[in-house]
């Protein structure tokens, strides 16, 4: 049988075991890794929550930690509301800019435009917080001094410099999937007699849907984690949040009193880091499956 | 009687002088095929009668184009609505990532049709119109885009008829199927052409000799001849027809 086309050797070459069982353990590893940190979070955050009890911690509005005090409502309440107002600006501006520049700018503006938005994506955030500090809270300064409030950084500073950071993000990840959308919807819409705008609006974008999306839920959490950019302009002081004083994230909330927190204090943290973990993975989810219910099907 | 007049028609992709003085004559109620090799202009001229040559960067069209008298060139013309006059239906089966109802709906949207019940009653007379009514009557709501290939480019030609057009040209609407759906969708050419002018474009003389009424024959940009498809293919008058349709080249 010297052409026959059995193995030479009893199993495949050995190379490809090697290589399979590297991959598998590279695969592992991610897995592997989400799960450790969702248990660590659970540990280290669930005993604090337990002792402080779920309701004076998740519902409680007074944050002291001197006098014992753990209630992160004024917390939530302000990462909430500064996260959702950044998107809800943020998100039709990207999809507007993303279809600028995949559809209407010529073909030289639109790769230099991408690249500097793509730049943007790229900066630290510490860097977000500075610009923010001089351009936008003074601007914010001026509102509050026309109301007769005290000059501090605000909600609303903080919600603007969300804004510019997640914007990047949305517009690079939205390109990428209007780029990807078969060229011909969009004639098939224009042979249906239909104007360049309504092509866009009703077939290309439709079809770019579950990248958008994806655009979205990281831009949503990144604004949800942002820590730096947020404690430059926010003011920080724990209060329920109105636009125009101070407000105290949750990422901030950590960040600020880890250095010389200890006891029951540090475990606190540790439950608003499980409170904030919970948040990213339950947005995650929530966007995803509603937002991209009734797309495409491949 | 003509429905489309073309006269001395050129057209030019930057260098590329692509057609090269076409005039012709497209009658109502009939099916012209356009036949000839790969490059020589048919499908580019089809594009010319709904202007969708326009998207194409670098393109210059000059002669004219007359649809029942208005040259659809003219500077006052709306394209839109030349194009919902004049339908299309592409080579490769392209139904949007939707539902059946939805596709078939989507140009009646765009042209501001809001009723539900008028709605329901177009898209299921053009669905029955492309003859796959009954295959996919009761899942309007699934995705159009599980459907096999043949079922998808009769659920596209009843997304053209949804917006009533009245001239529908096909680029090579089989080349893409196995042989059934082919005979199924030249049966249905038959059947449009009761209603509508039919212009396609096919690379399958059979196709062409099987169910159209006239045939042009192209050649490099230029059309070498024109004729009643029987005549076309019995005596053809040109000897560079006679030697494509006897498959000497091409």
């Amino acid at each position: 049988m010297q052409n026959s086309i059995a193995r030479a050797g009893k199993s495949k070459a050995p190379l490809e075991k090697i290589m399979n069982v590297l991959f598998l353990v590279c695969g592992l590893a991610a897995v592997v890794s989400v799960v450790l940190i969702s248990l660590y979070m659970v540990l280290s955050g669930a005993p604090a929550i337990a002792k402080i009890g779920p309701l004076q911690f998740l519902a409680g509005q007074i944050w002291n930690p001197e006098a014992k005090e753990f209630g992160i409502l004024p917390l939530i309440l302000s990462s909430v509301t500064a996260t959702g107002l950044a998107v809800v600006v943020a998100v039709p501006a990207a999809l507007c800019v993303a279809v600028f520049l995949t559809q209407i700018a010529g073909k030289r503006l639109a790769s230099a435009l991408l690249f500097l938005v793509e730049l943007l994506a790229g900066i630290p955030s510490v860097v977000y917080g500075l610009l923010g500090a001089i351009l936008i809270v003074p601007l914010v300064f001026q509102a509050q001094t026309a109301l007769g409030l005290p000059m501090s950084g605000s909600l609303l500073s903080a919600s603007i410099v969300l804004v510019i950071m997640i914007l990047p993000t949305i517009i690079s990840v939205s390109v990428s999937s209007i780029h990807a959308v078969p060229r011909q919807y969009n004639d098939v819409s224009l042979a249906l007699g239909s104007s360049k705008m309504q092509s866009i609006v009703r077939a290309v974008i439709p079809a770019a849907k579950s990248g958008i999306v994806s655009g979205i839920v990281l831009g949503v959490g990144r604004a949800i984690g942002e820590t730096m950019a947020v404690m430059m302009v926010a003011g920080n002081a724990p209060i329920m949040p109105e636009f125009l004083k101070p407000a105290r994230l949750l990422t901030v909330g950590i960040s600020m009193e880890w250095a010389y927190s200890s006891g029951i204090h540090r475990e606190a943290l540790f439950g608003i880091g499980l409170v904030l973990f919970a948040f990213i993975m339950v947005i995650n989810v929530l966007l995803s499956t509603i937002l991209k219910k009734g797309g495409a099907r491949k | 009687m003509t429905k489309i007049t073309t006269e001395n028609l050129h057209l030019h992709y930057g260098e590329n002088h692509a057609l090269r003085g076409i005039n012709m004559l497209i009658r109502p109620n009939k099916i012209t095929a356009l036949i000839g090799p790969s490059g020589c202009g048919k499908s580019t001229y089809l594009k010319t009668l709904n202007r969708m040559n326009d998207t194409v960067p670098g393109v210059a069209i000059t002669g004219s184009v007359l649809l029942d008298g208005e040259d659809i060139y003219g500077s006052t013309v709306d394209v839109t609505k030349l194009r919902k006059k004049v339908g299309m239906v592409f080579q490769s089966p392209n139904p949007f990532p939707m539902s059946i109802y939805d596709n078939v709906a989507y140009g009646l949207k765009i042209h501001g049709i809001k009723k539900r019940l008028l709605m329901d009653e177009i898209v299921e007379r053009s669905l029955r119109g492309a003859a796959i009514w009954d295959e996919v009557k009761d899942r309007l709501k699934t995705p159009a885009l599980a459907l096999s290939g043949g079922q998808q480019q009769r659920l596209c030609i009843a997304r053209t008829l949804a917006v009533s057009p009245e001239v529908i040209l096909m680029d090579e609407p089989t080349s893409a199927l196995d042989p059934i759906s082919t005979m199924k969708i030249e049966e249905l050419m038959s059947e449009l052409a009761k209603q509508y002018t039919v212009v396609i474009v096919t690379h399958n003389m059979q196709q062409a000799a099987r169910i159209s009424d006239y045939t042009a024959f192209f050649l490099l940009g230029e059309m070498i001849e024109y004729d009643e498809t029987q005549q076309i293919f019995a005596s053809p008058k040109d000897p560079r027809t006679e030697n494509y349709i006897t498959g000497r080249f091409g």
